[in-house]
């Protein structure tokens, strides 16, 4: 370990808003494409389940009244 | 020679393919990352001229070099798709778009976040800061340009060609520092020589790039497979995946 103490680590040597703003917006740029990205699949999938059950249900549906 | 890779411009096996590498590659970049940042940030020594402000360098240099491997990741996929006319390919470039977007917002970010302190400016017009936002609207231009055809064809068509020509791009953000004046410093380690940084600092540096590139692969594979969903929704394998 470099730092003394953890507010010396926390405070960078004078820098630390600057280091502690890079890695922030980093961070949360990186994880909030990771979540998008798995949230997009996530609801396609739920959406095409539910458009694929409807159209069984409307098959099912005509067939019963020929 | 290479065609052990054709199944794989077949989009179900490359859906599986995906799916088969994402959780390794999605843990292990992420696992790389932490390990790179936190050795970068609390078990090197300080810089002897910009003290602990250097830190930065760990998000900064690996965001950048992957910001210009992700512009040529997608170019290689616009080429392929163009000259082969493989649909995969299309939705590739698609798929690797945001991701550089993204990648080349932190590594401005984070240059102005260093810049700021050791400079006395977050921005100036030097030739790698402008050269690295015009990355940044080439990302954009590809995104926006597919969006505005109705035509899905004609879209990717003209995303994939813009994503070639702006290829130009990247030995001119490479050379800039080189070519002009820069208030930017000259490369330390993409140059066929020695390094110029001290190996305790280089290792956590090496280590946070590899993740960065892992991390592409991984959200490459997520966001492609997503894509292949979207545009073979009305294939049977597909409903047989997702409604059976």
């Amino acid at each position: 370990m470099y730092f003394q103490s953890f507010s010396d680590f926390l405070a960078m040597g004078g820098y630390g808003f600057f280091v502690w703003l890079s890695f922030g917006v980093t961070y949360l740029l990186l994880l909030g494409l990771i979540a998008v990205s798995a949230y997009q699949q996530k609801q396609f999938k739920q959406q095409l389940t539910a458009s694929i059950a409807r159209e069984q249900r409307v098959k099912q549906y005509q067939e019963q009244q020929v | 020679m290479f065609k052990w890779l054709d199944p794989y411009a077949k989009s179900e096996t490359l859906y599986h393919l995906c799916g088969k590498l994402l959780p390794y590659l999605m843990v292990s970049a992420l696992a790389l990352l932490l390990l790179g940042n936190i050795w970068g940030l609390a078990f090197t020594p300080a810089d002897y001229q910009q003290g602990d402000s250097y830190r930065i360098i760990h998000i900064h240099v690996p965001s950048a070099i992957m910001s210009m491997g992700a512009y040529a990741a997608m170019a290689s996929a616009a080429f392929v798709a163009l000259v082969w006319q493989i649909k995969v390919a299309h939705w590739a470039v698609l798929a690797i778009a945001p991701i550089g977007a993204v990648y080349t917002a932190i590594a401005l970010i984070t240059g102005m976040a260093w810049g700021k302190p050791m400079w006395g400016a977050w921005w100036v017009w030097d030739a790698r800061l402008t050269s690295e936002l015009i990355l940044l609207f080439l990302y954009l231009g590809v995104i926006a340009l597919h969006g505005a055809f109705s035509d899905r064809q004609v879209g990717n068509k003209v995303a994939s060609l813009l994503a070639l020509v702006g290829v130009i791009n990247l030995p001119i953000i490479h050379f800039s520092v080189e070519w002009w004046n820069t208030l930017h410093q000259g490369a330390s380690i993409t140059k066929f020589a020695k390094p110029s940084i001290d190996p305790s600092m280089l290792w956590p540096l090496l280590i946070s790039i590899l993740a960065f590139a892992l991390l592409l692969l991984a959200l490459t594979c997520l966001r492609l497979r997503t894509a292949i969903l979207v545009n073979e929704q009305h294939r049977p394998w597909v409903r047989k995946l997702v409604g059976g």
